[in-house]
């Protein structure tokens, strides 16, 4: 009898699998990389409630209420006090380049005002850029000041804790008042979209080179490294400012994402951004040795280049390793480019660190990359 | 103008102690040539014997492990920049662009050479190659025989001094292969020097100097009419009736070593000339076959190097320090 399906082949073909997955290391890595990476992730890096956000304090009394208050906002865990500001000017400057998400301004002759019960108020300015860092806090507000205001009026002030509340708090969300969250995705997700394209596509032209055995003919020529990645680099330039066009067309009409700052800094921004993923896509090419293997470097990269680069959860909450990372990610500055640009009317000074931190990571890389780039076939 | 080699006549190509690892295996070891000027060099041996990774090192798309030489007048350590402008290297598989049209992968080598009156140069190689009229035909398209011909168009648009050509004639029908030849040999009067790997026969006797490799190292390097006399084979040639049955026979008796069929011929070889003489005179005497010494040609030569060198596989096969035991042998 000759059965339709043979167990013995089917063992075969079994074996000749595992056989060549074993053989294959980078996607057997990959395999059991990717779960684990995914796992620590999502387990311990993304915090949609995060705490110790980056705030200042602007000061204007200095009675033991005020004093009371602040350490309760500080023993809350949500506020991580950076330092002080003296004026408006100097705080909006702090929210816009990114260095505080609040700013607690606590008015002149708070504790007088309140201790005459003239419900003075105390001013939180938020960078709600991205409503999901900053919601948890100012949810958890009020409770907090209320539990530090009854431990401190005692006493003849007692009779301003029994009527509800002695002060207020204003809460002022700048950037993105309405909380839309599309307004904080969107100009995240140019940075995904060009990422992929961009590392994926550089990666596998030049392994493509390699697979294909035209790299034999290319380096048999005089043919220079800075030739082979510049020549195959610019093309992809182009691809990127064409994505980015129509990324942005979509995004200001049907999004109605504003643009509220300099296009100079945006474009500045931009061209790093491009250089730096296309010099990582050359670098994952001397890599990996055949196009399948560079789809999957491309792939292993994107996970943290997403997750861990603010786009889909708020960076300051992530823990100290996880922020480590996410800085040496491109992604994590352009991100934070193009909210700042787009969102908060930033100019190019504004973010200048942010592309003192791309250029440097674009420098390492290309360094990484031309080292490993081999002008023979050993 | 054919580089400063040719000025002072040395050699076009002289290496000494080439030696190549890939991890610990050792793929090219010791290997010396000297390749004069305008002479078409065979190079012979088994697959894996290291005749690409041979003609890797010698235009600088592999660094030697060890040893040193010249190549057109140019270190091969540290100037294969300037010996890659001046070598043709075709490759064992065909590397060109299969994506690219015809006339874009020759437009794209003459671009990488930096060549003058670019679109003339092409335009003359389609003309010559006999495809000016498919220019537009991608290269993917093309049979085995015209990607073969294109790729030696390819390598020769920047008038290379030399040719390293890595078994160029693979899976290429007899008509071509012969035509391929023809230019080859024209190439060489003109004073390129052609330096060729191969497997066929026909086209080893094409070539001036024979050197034949297996494990990476050089078994034999002569001219290829004092060859049969350096590897001292001697053989017999067989006529008449019943030649198969006479194989199956002389399979085994005292001093054959190998028995290949020519056509109506047997030819009865044997690095031993006494006792292989000795069976002969007895077979003659006893069989219905008539004996005749002869010369050995080429082809018994390499079928029997041929056949040492798959001994030594077996060797290595078997057991660990086989391959070193192979090289000493």
């Amino acid at each position: 009898m000759t059965a339709a399906f043979s167990f013995a082949r089917f063992l075969a073909v079994l074996v000749k699998e595992f056989i060549q997955m074993r053989r294959d290391r980078v996607t057997f890595a990959m395999m059991i990389g990717v779960p684990i990476l995914q796992l620590t992730i999502f387990g311990y890096a993304i915090n949609t409630d995060p705490k110790h956000l980056p705030t200042l304090v602007e000061s204007n009394d200095d009675g033991p209420i005020t004093r009371a208050l602040l350490a309760a906002l500080e023993n809350s865990a949500y506020f991580d006090f950076r330092g002080t500001v003296a004026g408006e000017a100097e705080a909006s400057r702090a929210l816009r380049s990114g260095e505080a998400i609040f700013v607690v301004v606590v008015p002149p002759r708070f504790e007088r005002d309140l201790v005459r019960g003239e419900r003075p108020a105390i001013l939180l300015s938020a960078d709600a850029s991205d409503p999901t860092a900053t919601g948890g806090a100012i949810a958890a507000l009020s409770g907090i000041v209320d539990g530090a205001l009854a431990a401190s009026l005692t006493g003849p002030l007692q009779g301003l804790a029994a009527r509800p509340p002695a002060f207020q708090i204003l809460v002022h969300r700048h950037y993105n008042p309405a909380g839309v969250t599309s307004f904080n995705i969107v100009p995240g997700l140019l940075g995904t979209i060009l990422s992929m394209t961009m590392v994926m596509i550089t990666a596998i032209a030049i392994v493509r080179e390699a697979e294909r055995g035209t790299m034999e003919t290319l380096i048999a020529t005089p043919v220079r490294p800075a030739e082979v990645m510049l020549g195959k680099i610019l093309p992809y330039v182009l691809v990127g400012y064409v994505q980015t066009s129509v990324f942005l067309a979509l995004a200001l009409t049907a999004f109605g994402v504003p643009f509220a700052g300099s296009a100079a800094a945006f474009l500045v921004g931009l061209n790093l951004f491009i250089v730096a993923n296309l010099a990582l896509g050359f670098l994952f090419s001397t890599v990996a040795r055949n196009q399948m293997q560079a789809m999957q470097m491309s792939f292993f990269y994107m996970l943290p280049a997403i997750l861990l680069s603010g786009f889909l959860f708020p960076f300051s909450g992530m823990p100290g390793w996880a922020r480590a990372i996410g800085i040496a990610i491109p992604n994590t500055h352009f991100i934070r480019i193009v909210r700042e640009v787009m969102l908060k009317g930033a100019g190019l000074s504004d973010i200048l660190p942010e592309l003192g931190a791309l250029a440097a990571i674009v420098v390492v890389i290309t360094a990484l990359a031309m080292l490993r780039y081999r002008q023979t076939l050993d | 103008m054919s580089g400063r080699a040719a000025e002072n006549g040395q050699p076009v190509i002289q290496v000494t102690g080439l030696t190549k690892r890939f991890g610990d295996k050792t793929v090219v070891d010791g290997f010396d040539m000297t390749v004069p000027k305008g002479a078409i060099y065979g190079f012979l041996g088994p697959n894996g014997s290291g005749k690409t990774t041979t003609i890797r090192m010698m235009c600088g798309l592999l660094t030697p492990d060890a040893g040193d030489g010249h190549c057109l007048g140019y270190d091969i350590l540290t100037e294969s920049r300037r010996i890659k402008e001046r070598v043709g290297y075709m490759t064992q598989r065909f590397s060109l662009y299969e994506d690219l049209s015809i006339r874009e992968n020759l437009d794209f080598m003459a671009r990488m050479y930096r060549l003058d009156r670019r679109r003339q140069r092409v335009g003359q190689a389609l003309e010559e190659l006999g495809l000016a009229d498919r220019a537009g035909q991608l290269a993917g398209t093309l049979s085995g025989g015209w990607k073969q011909r294109l790729a030696l168009a390819a390598c020769l648009l920047h008038e290379p001094a030399l040719l390293l050509l890595d078994e160029p004639t693979a899976g290429v029908d007899p008509k071509a292969r012969r035509d391929f030849w023809d230019e080859i040999r024209g190439l060489s009067d003109r004073g390129v020097t052609v330096l060729v790997s191969t497997h066929y026969m026909d086209e080893a006797v094409q070539c001036d100097f024979i050197a034949y490799i297996a494990y990476g190292t050089k078994l034999i390097d002569a001219p290829a009419a004092a060859i049969p006399r350096q590897v001292g084979l001697a053989t017999w040639k067989v006529e008449g009736p019943g030649l198969a049955e006479l194989a199956r026979t002389l399979a085994g008796a005292p001093g054959v070593e190998q028995i290949a069929r020519f056509g109506a011929e047997l030819h009865v070889s044997g690095t031993d000339a006494a006792a292989l003489g000795a069976t002969a005179q007895a077979r003659a005497a006893a069989g219905p076959q008539r004996w005749t010494r002869q010369e050995s040609g080429l082809e018994e030569v390499f079928i029997h190097l041929m056949a040492q060198s798959r001994d030594n596989f077996a060797r290595d096969n078997a057991a660990p320090d086989g391959g070193a035991a192979g090289r000493r042998a």
